[in-house]
């Protein structure tokens, strides 16, 4: 029955779009940390997204291939008052930019939408052949 | 006698078969609206059906083949190319959906346009589902006569 490998697809796809959520999470939860837990700044997280096929012919379903922390500098803040602050006094917050997460997080939680769409309906679908000829 | 009875079964049969492969196709495209590089597949339906039920009559389709191995080939000798999608069963049926806006990880799914399809392929899948149970009622009660 080839309809059943809509569960699979949209199941990797919802799959990946929560991970997603879960760095957005991490990166908003981390936006003003000053040290990570290296002991450097936190640096911003992103999710890449990969194609995988899924049995069938053409049935394409999502994974998350790898994790990539952003390279773009620290916020710097001059505070010499502060614990961590450096001989210049300045302090090295992480690289996270709240605006872009928020993005991500409204794009992330609309396809997670419509993917559960996508699966709902299958559903239906096949209840109803379910039932033919009945 | 009884086959006249089956044929429109057989061809429903087949599109629904179809209707349930598209939707996979467009779950598919849904599924991966934000991968980069994906590249949006779609089914015509019309050729499809059309190769799906006129396979059923023999004449045809070795008609279909013998024309496409000499077309596919300019001399005997020659080693045949496929010209069929590899792990295809029927060729040439899935195409390229048409990039609407251009986008800058090259993704070419149009995620308003995609879903539009999602709920008129069910639509169509119902139908065809209404199709059959009311062509089997009406066998049901052409065999009983009540």
């Amino acid at each position: 029955m080839s309809m059943f490998s809509i569960f699979n697809v949209s199941g990797s796809a919802v799959s990946a779009q929560s991970q997603r959520l879960n760095t957005v999470a991490s990166n908003l939860a981390n936006v003003d940390a000053v040290a990570g837990p290296d002991g450097k700044a936190y640096k911003a997280r992103q999710v890449v997204f990969q194609t995988e096929k899924m049995g069938a012919e053409h049935t394409a379903g999502v994974r998350v291939s790898a994790i990539k922390e952003s390279d773009v500098p620290g916020r710097r803040v001059h505070d010499p008052s502060h614990p961590s602050a450096d001989e210049q006094g300045y302090v090295t917050h992480s690289n996270v930019n709240a605006v872009e997460e928020m993005v991500n997080m409204i794009s992330a939680s609309r396809s997670y939408q419509n993917n559960i769409e996508v699966m709902n309906t299958a559903k239906t679908l096949l209840l109803k052949t379910l039932q033919m000829g009945q | 006698m009884l086959d006249k009875m089956t044929n429109r079964l057989d061809f429903h049969g087949s599109a629904l078969v179809l209707r349930a492969e598209r939707q996979r196709t467009i779950a598919s495209n849904i599924a991966n609206a934000d991968t980069p590089g994906y590249v949006g597949r779609d089914i015509n339906f019309t050729q499809a059906l059309r190769a799906a039920t006129g396979s059923t009559s023999g004449d045809r389709l070795s008609a279909q083949g013998s024309t496409s191995t000499s077309r596919s080939t300019a001399d005997q000798r020659h080693m045949a190319i496929s010209t069929t999608l590899p792990s295809s069963s029927n060729p040439g049926k899935l195409g390229y959906t048409v990039q609407t806006q251009p986008s800058l990880d090259n993704n070419t799914v149009d995620l308003d346009r995609e879903r539009a399809n999602f709920v008129d392929n069910t639509v169509r899948y119902e139908a065809t589902l209404r199709f059959i149970n009311g062509n089997a009622k009406t066998m049901l009660s052409a065999i009983q006569g009540q």
